[in-house]
């Protein structure tokens, strides 16, 4: 009976934001939250491959991306951060089924949270990288360190310019 | 249970005014279940003040808690102190739970963070659905067993009405079900059609708001004092 | 007799009654009613006066009466449920009676939300079933709802709506029958395109000889164009006008829909009268009176019957 929202797709391509300018000497602080079984075993893959991602994001690893509450993703902004992604298997291939289904309803409620006090829900963002995925993991992260970069610092954290 | 929903952060804000020391309050009762009011959206609603507050480089302090329930005056012991520090109390209880607060605390500001919208359930996860009228005249027997007060957008008490297509109403054919539409197929089903054709006459409201305020007394139920 | 007004007397002569209707001004614009009124005299039997129709704030349908009757036009006074309760139905039906309405149909009414003032809260203290019974009580037994005695004489000829095109469709049958053991005199349905499920619900109601125990009216609205067309088919609920009857309204070029939509209309009616149990036509020519006189001749549907 429900109807479901319309869950926004992960980053629009071409993202339109990517039209900006990076805001000049603005390093942004990222909050990465990667599912055990997949994406944090890409990001080991990646460091293994030698493969280079930008500094700039800081891997919190859960069980599942199920386990991510908004709650988790309020507190990351509250405390500074610019940017926050939840990184879970890819859709079907979740290790307990549905629970990257959930994280991404729940990213789509997160945008609308943080849009409500004034932040651009493009900070928040959803994707889905599979563990033999190492190239992707790096890529994912330099796409959103480089749509931060554009967004400039999060409005609460002016001072890190 | 009651259901609600919080109210637009805007509005929430606009309220608070320049409130330095917020206390938040939720409940864990009906609100609880349905994620309007428990101790999550308590963690939920005060990292958004905070946040917005930061942003406009506003002085805040929130400080959070959740009781049992906030409509009966025990469960307050515990966060009384906590209440008192506090320049306003937004309390994320149903209207009950704000009102007992405003009854038990005369010096504290409370301030409603839900509308309280009906009595329902959760209908299935994430769906909160209207099921009483709180009419006070229960008809569900006439009914096989749905409310038409309720979940009629008329409250008729002889339908369908001519807005019944395919089984929803027509003032939101996405979201409400026509009440009438299954009184029918379910009396149909129970062999009662028969009960269809019987004319329910005029309601008594005078159980319902229509009556006046409507306290019940029980008398065996009093508090009992001791005569010196 | 039960109200001596006009339309009880066409029925009663067995001859096929006719009704039209008319939408007051949003405001109080007493000459848009006569204008209107003036297309629809010796036109029709009476004239249905719709009540704060889509739940949009128009003149009222008691006082629109009262200016029918004074130009020499019999009214059906329209009454829904959302705007009164039963106090306020009850002293306005006096009013009615006392300024000369004879004829009235009890509706539920639009819901709200379709309407100019959304955000108001509705009344429905009574429904449409249980206000027929409660004007046939005051007519033949002249006590209120409350038991009361009425001071005075009430005569009133009532009429109910009935939508045979809502769901769930085995409904609308046991809720005609209901509307007549209310005690309704006559029936005016919704706007009939779908004509094989309107055929099988009159079959239904003849089935249990209801079509003998009140006045049935078949409704028709002629269409003025194919925009209106789709309009009615998709946002007004309870009503389906079939893919073919758009095709044909398609099938022509613009200037000539609103001729397309009469001759529509036309065959409608010459099938209609032809159903057994049709006791009139109610013709509902939405913000078209004036278009009524041709209408009804073109349908055969004139003279129209005289009595003294």
């Amino acid at each position: 009976m429900a109807e479901r929202a319309d869950l926004m797709s992960t980053v629009p391509d071409p993202d339109p934001l990517m039209e900006k300018e990076p805001v000049p000497g603005f390093e942004p602080l990222i909050v990465t939250i990667a599912c055990h079984y997949c994406s944090y075993a890409a990001a080991d893959l990646a460091g293994s491959m030698r493969l280079q991602y930008p500094p700039n994001i800081r891997i919190i690893r859960t069980p599942c991306t199920g386990k991510v509450d908004v709650l988790y993703i309020l507190k990351a902004f509250e405390e500074g951060a610019d940017g926050v992604y939840v990184a879970g298997c890819e859709e079907g291939g979740c290790h307990f089924d549905i629970g990257n289904l959930y994280a991404k309803q729940r990213i789509y409620y997160a945008k609308k949270l943080i849009q409500q006090v004034g932040l651009e829900p493009e900070r928040v963002e959803m994707f889905n990288i599979a563990a033999s995925a190492g190239p992707r993991f790096a890529e994912v992260a330099a796409l959103m360190t480089e749509r931060v970069k554009r967004l400039g610092p999060s409005p609460i954290n002016i001072k890190r310019i | 249970m009651i259901i609600a929903e919080q109210k637009p952060l805007e509005e929430i804000r606009e309220m608070l005014g320049d409130a330095k020391k917020v206390m938040v309050l939720g409940c864990g009762a009906c609100v609880t279940i349905c994620f309007a009011g428990g101790s999550k959206e308590v963690g939920i609603l005060s990292s958004q003040l905070r946040i917005a507050a930061k942003k406009d480089g506003k002085e805040l302090e929130v400080i959070e808690d959740t009781i049992e329930r906030q409509c009966e005056n025990e469960f307050f012991e515990s966060v009384k102190d906590k209440m008192k520090e506090a320049d306003v109390v937004l309390s994320i209880a149903c209207g009950v739970g704000v009102q007992t607060i405003a009854e038990l605390f005369p010096d504290i500001i409370v301030l409603p963070g839900l509308n309280t919208t009906s009595f329902g359930r959760p209908k299935e996860p994430g769906v909160f659905a209207e099921y009483c009228g709180g009419c006070g005249d229960c008809i569900l027997d006439l009914t096989g067993g749905i409310c038409p007060i309720a979940r009629c957008s008329k409250s008729l008490l002889n339908g369908p009405c001519g807005g019944s297509e395919n089984g929803m109403c027509e003032v939101d054919p996405k979201t409400i079900q026509c009440a009438w539409h299954l009184i029918f197929e379910k009396l149909e089903k129970m062999g009662r059609l028969d009960q269809i054709e019987k004319i329910n006459p005029p309601k008594d409201w005078s159980n319902s708001m229509s009556g006046g305020v409507r306290n019940i007394v029980r008398e065996d139920l009093l508090e009992v004092k001791l005569e010196s | 007799m039960k109200s001596n007004s006009n339309l009880e007397k066409v029925f009663a002569s067995g001859q096929l009654a006719v009704t039209g209707e008319l939408g007051p001004p949003k405001g109080t614009n007493i000459k848009v009613i006569e204008e209107k009124a003036k297309h629809l005299k010796g036109m029709v039997d009476a004239v249905n006066l719709t009540d704060n129709q889509t739940a949009i704030v128009r003149l009222s349908s008691i006082a629109s009466a009262k200016i029918l009757l004074d130009i020499g036009l019999e009214p059906v006074m329209q009454m829904v449920c959302r705007d009164r309760n039963r106090l306020a139905m009850q002293s306005d039906l006096f009013g009615a009676v006392a300024l000369g309405v004879r004829n009235m149909l009890c509706l539920s009414g639009d819901h709200q939300v379709f309407g100019n003032h959304p955000q108001a809260k509705n009344v429905y203290d009574i429904d449409s079933v249980q206000m027929i019974n409660m004007v046939k009580t005051m007519r033949d037994d002249g006590k209120l709802l409350s038991g009361d005695e009425i001071d005075g004489e009430f005569k009133m000829f009532i009429g109910a709506a009935e939508n045979p095109f809502g769901d769930p469709f085995a409904s609308r049958v046991p809720r005609l029958a209901k509307k007549i053991a209310a005690g309704v005199d006559f029936i005016q349905t919704q706007c009939i395109y779908d004509m094989e499920r309107f055929k099988k619900w009159m079959e239904g109601a003849r089935a249990r000889g209801l079509h003998e125990k009140c006045f049935i009216m078949a409704g028709v609205t002629p269409l003025k164009s194919v925009g209106m067309a789709n309009y009615m088919n998709n946002k007004v609920s309870g009503i389906s006008i079939p893919e073919d009857i758009i095709k044909r309204m398609k099938g022509v070029p613009k200037e000539q829909q609103a001729e397309e939509g009469i001759k529509i209309m036309v065959e409608q009616i010459d099938e209609l009268r032809k159903v057994e149990g049709i006791k009139g036509i109610h013709l509902m020519a939405i913000e078209w009176e004036h278009r009524v006189p041709e209408l009804v001749e073109r349908a055969g549907l004139l003279p129209r019957p005289k009595f003294d």
